[in-house]
């Protein structure tokens, strides 16, 4: 897994609350049995109108808007288990998701796939929005070591949480495979236990 | 310390706790399908491992399967790539798989359940979000990503950081023409779409308890529309009767001893949940969503609310419906009864007691869809075939068809769509289709009268 540690980057915001995964990455093209390719397809209804024509609303269209950091509404990432989308979205370039709240499935998915989920309150959510709506090539901080985001101009900051043992595994670039196969005796032992009883 | 059924299961499944960390969970059953196992086995390939335990897995081909003709080669070829490589993977690893055209093959939360496959005391993982369907048995089963498939593929095991718990409690009678698909619709709305992101949700009271193996099973299906991980409602006689006698149950003396550690299952008087919520089943009737969300739900009676924010606005145009409107008298051209929400024999059952004797309307296209080969089997010998097919009605073939819309059953864009499954998001039954989520009565209701009627008043 690709390590994360500080980035400092121009963010794209997308500020729909309630983004389902069938939104990141529609279900008809899940048929793939690879992880390559899902980028193209990243929000695919959204970005492209039913033609197949690029939809200039739409803000990864936008192109005052760039970067490896996507701003999302609330409840970003709800809806179907399917990894595909954390693929997706890192596939198209994104290391970090902001949003004010994420769906536990897509949560751990990122996390499995060194996208950085970064949860900061609905009021710097809020500011985020504003200033990049006013700054559109604006640079947002994102500090995995000290847990911090920030505005790197206004030097706005907030804290954010994140699992002790997920920080680990995202700074060295571990993921929990090699931790559990590390773990076989203490499993081994559990299962001899449980036939037991 | 008094304990929640969640808790018990949970402690017992525990193989070792890291320290400011996440536990290392043991699970019992790993159920798996075509779409979301690939690159998990690919994974193990990449890195030389292999699987652990494949007498604990369970294979099913349903979310890309055809529902006509599944005798013959799957046409899509991206399809049959994708089910041929479940096959090889299965057969490599030993890993029973019930595919197309085998007996036991169906939607994966129909079909493990009916098979005795889902245990009460259970830890059950799937790479797919309604996986919180096996909690009706008071079971922990949750939804997984392909990273963990691969976690639990080599290891058995998990690291999942302990949910918060949370319990919805619904008590007295549900009125008549209210079912399970309707209570926990008329839930969702009330508490939002993430009111149970970072929860696991019990479900109390007369009315679950009441309430048949299917209906459990609607119930905890839809737990992760709140955003719940997991729904479970605790083991009683109405979960030992269903269990017992199932092909892959315990049997005689075992099952009796499995039996008296399941009767232990269920939450201590006095035990405490991070959040609790009271219903009363007569404020309960038929749901109706009218949005993008399956929270965005409505009484089928009621009126879309007034006053909402942007993402409602945006909702409502992707819709077509506009503010403080009745969905009553909407014309309908879909209904879909399927999905690993709606698509038991009970389903069936309702369905066609009130389809009997009337007619599908003429501009009704309706996709009927049986959960598995079992229930299948179960609509020709109880005589419901016989009851759509008079109706005007044709059958498909099992799996999730237009729940998702990964196969060929799509609804057009622009249209709306009667449907029992679980999901309402833009896009999810196909290309701009409009998908209002309702029960399976709602549903049959919807397709005799070729628009949204509040049937109740028919009802004997």
């Amino acid at each position: 897994m690709e390590k994360f540690v500080k980035l400092t980057a121009t963010a794209v915001p997308l500020e729909t609350e309630n983004i389902d995964t069938d939104q990141i990455i529609p279900a008809r093209f899940l048929k793939a049995t690879d992880k390559a390719g899902f980028g193209e397809n990243l929000f695919r209804d959204w970005r492209f109108n039913p033609e197949g024509k690029l939809n200039p609303n739409f803000s990864l269209n936008n192109p005052a808007y760039s970067g490896p950091i996507l701003v999302a509404g609330d409840n970003f990432g709800c809806g179907s288990s399917r990894e595909h989308a954390a693929w997706a979205l890192k596939a198209y370039g994104f290391k970090v998701v902001v949003s004010s709240y994420f769906a536990d499935i897509f949560k751990g998915n990122a996390l499995n796939n060194g996208l950085l989920p970064v949860q900061v309150s609905a009021e710097f959510l809020e500011k985020l929005f504003d200033y990049l709506h006013s700054n559109p090539s604006g640079e947002i901080i994102v500090d995995l070591e000290n847990q911090h985001i920030s505005i790197k101009d206004t030097e706005e900051t907030e804290k954010f949480e994140i699992d002790a043992y997920k920080k680990t595994c995202m700074l060295n670039g571990y993921d929990d495979i090699d931790f559990l196969l590390s773990r076989l005796d203490a499993i081994k032992n559990y299962e001899d236990k449980q036939l037991q009883v | 310390m008094k304990k929640t059924l969640f808790d018990k299961i949970w402690d017992s499944h525990v193989v070792e706790s890291i320290p400011n960390g996440p536990d290392v969970v043991y699970i019992d059953k790993h159920l798996i399908h075509e779409v979301t196992s690939p690159q998990a086995f690919n994974e193990l390939k990449e890195r030389g491992i292999s699987v652990y335990r494949p007498d604990k897995i369970v294979a099913t081909a349903d979310h890309n399967t055809p529902t006509l003709n599944q005798h013959l080669p799957v046409k899509d070829l991206l399809s049959r790539k994708q089910l041929s490589e479940l096959s090889q993977n299965c057969e490599e690893n030993n890993i029973p798989l019930y595919g197309l055209g085998h007996p036991y093959n169906g939607i994966v939360h129909v079909m493990a359940p009916e098979l005795g496959i889902t245990q009460p005391g259970m830890t059950i993982v799937c790479g797919d979000s309604h996986t919180s369907t096996h909690g009706a048995f008071g079971t922990i089963a949750f939804g997984i990503g392909t990273s963990q498939v691969a976690q639990v593929f080599a290891s058995q095991c998990l690291l999942v950081e302990k949910p918060k718990k949370m319990r919805v409690n619904v008590n007295g009678k549900l009125k008549k023409g209210v079912l399970p698909k309707d209570v926990i619709l008329y839930i969702i709305s009330k508490l939002g779409t993430n009111s149970g992101t970072g929860y696991f949700c019990e479900y109390a009271g007369e009315v679950f308890e009441n309430m048949s193996m299917e209906g459990r099973m609607t119930v905890c299906n839809m737990s992760i529309e709140m955003g719940a991980r997991g729904g479970l409602i605790a083991p009683d006689d109405t979960t030992f009767n269903y269990v017992e006698g199932k092909e892959f149950a315990p049997k005689g003396a075992e099952f009796e001893q499995r039996k008296a550690y399941w009767k232990t299952l269920k939450t201590d008087e006095d035990a405490v949940f991070d959040k609790e919520f009271h219903f009363e089943a007569e404020d309960i009737e038929p749901m109706v969503t009218y949005g993008t969300n399956p929270g965005m739900g409505i009484k089928l009676t009621g009126s879309i609310p007034t006053g909402a924010g942007k993402s409602t606005d945006k909702a409502l145009e992707y819709m077509g419906f506009a503010q403080g409107e009745s969905l009553l008298d909407k014309p309908v051209n879909w209904i879909f009864i399927g999905s690993c929400t709606n698509s038991r024999i009970e389903d069936f059952r309702v369905a066609a007691s009130y389809i009997k004797g009337k007619q599908k309307a003429a501009n009704v296209n309706a996709l009927i869809v049986p959960g598995s080969r079992q229930v299948a089997e179960q609509i020709k010998a109880e005589g419901l075939q016989e009851i759509f097919e008079n109706a005007g009605f044709t059958l498909r073939q099992p799996g999730c068809s237009a729940c998702l819309a990964m196969n060929d059953d799509k609804i057009p864009a622009g249209e709306y769509c009667v449907s029992t499954s679980n999901r309402n998001f833009e896009g999810r039954q196909g290309q701009g289709a409009r998908t209002i989520l309702a029960s399976p009565l709602t549903a049959a209701a919807t397709a005799v009268a070729g628009k949204l009627v509040d049937f109740t008043k028919s009802l004997n």
